[in-house]
């Protein structure tokens, strides 16, 4: 139950967490070594979804696909611009809730899927920032606006950032990761202005037109694609999110053993040397 | 249609495809730099414990 964890709290020792099953129904799932295993079962799997829905996806995205009667052939850049932002908002709802979760319940594989998700989610929100900038100058006239959706959505990048200077702004681990988690958590409130901010506002950017109560106003043709690659971004994020956070338990693994060698041997050396000299 | 009016894009070339090669160049090099991070990850882990054989017999 240890391994790899010599310097985290032991949740098999804690009765506690057992008693109650929900919590240990999370403890056998979530369990670090079992997700190892999972993982690596899955990898090849999420990495062949991945290539083939990139591979339909671009196919209707760029080439089975009409141009909008409006917007002509730069809609072509909403299956980019929409699918990313999607993604770059399920990540962020991911890192959020993984945060509070592990500042709740302690629990370690929380911390290491906020962390691992975290440069996913920023590549994510940056590419829906740029594209959208790229599809506003020939739409909109402007590349940028201050207006309440672009906005909040550029706080969403900066709390990416935030996250991932505060994981790495403490010697102490442990504080880089508490400090980040509470930044990530209290940063969930951004989600729902983010979502509702063309319904709120008056705002350049226009209101949803998939996510909606009475149905999407898309035609087929154009929803296809945008499904497709917003699939793909989807399977994109657990590939990568699944790769980092292998990594991330790998590297603690090994943190763990030099550790434990290196209060383990000197000191047991030390004790030789003085009781030799006494 | 032909090849050059397929890539003019309507007119619109020059944001269409630095959309799509921003996200080609993002998304590939995120998933580069993970896939070598658990990759070292693994050979030091390997390497490590090849090397030393720990009491718990923990890898």
């Amino acid at each position: 139950m240890r391994r790899g964890y010599g310097q985290r709290r032991d949740f098999a020792a804690d009765a506690s967490w057992h008693s109650d099953t929900i919590g240990a129904a999370i403890h056998r799932f979530a369990n670090p070594g079992r997700f190892l295993r999972l993982a690596r079962q899955l990898l090849p799997w999420l990495a062949g979804a991945t290539a083939i829905s990139f591979a339909v996806g671009l196919y209707f995205a760029l080439i089975a696909s009409p141009p909008d009667y409006q917007q002509g052939e730069t809609v072509r850049i909403m299956y980019v611009h929409v699918s990313a932002a999607w993604i770059a908002m399920f990540a962020y709802a991911w890192v959020g809730l993984a945060s509070a979760a592990a500042l709740i319940w302690r629990h370690p594989l929380a911390d290491v899927a906020a962390e691992a998700a975290s440069p996913v989610g920023a590549a994510f929100t940056l590419l829906a920032l740029i594209s959208g900038s790229l599809w506003g100058r020939p739409m909109w006239g402007t590349y940028w606006a201050w207006d309440a959706r672009l906005t909040s959505f550029l706080l969403l990048f900066f709390l990416y950032i935030g996250h991932l200077a505060l994981l790495n702004a403490f010697d102490d681990r442990q504080r880089g990761r508490r400090s980040a988690a509470v930044l990530a958590a209290v940063g969930l409130i951004d989600l729902p202005i983010v979502k509702f901010a063309v319904d709120w506002w008056n705002t350049l950017h226009q209101p949803a037109s998939v996510l909606k109560m009475d149905g999407p106003s898309i035609d087929p043709s154009m929803l296809r694609p945008l499904l497709i690659m917003a699939l793909a971004c989807q399977c994109y994020f657990f590939l990568v999110t699944f790769l980092r956070m292998q990594a991330l338990l790998l590297e603690a693994r090994q943190r763990a053993r030099l550790y434990r060698r290196n209060t383990a041997s000197p000191r047991g050396t030390a004790t030789a040397t003085r009781g030799s000299g006494a | 249609m032909n090849l050059s009016d397929y890539f003019a894009m309507g007119g619109y070339a020059a944001f269409i495809w630095p959309s799509y090669g921003v996200a080609v160049l993002l998304l590939a090099a995120l998933f580069l730099l993970s896939a070598r991070r658990l990759q070292a990850a693994e050979r030091l882990l390997e390497a490590d414990t090849a090397d030393r054989d720990l009491p718990d017999g923990d890898t």
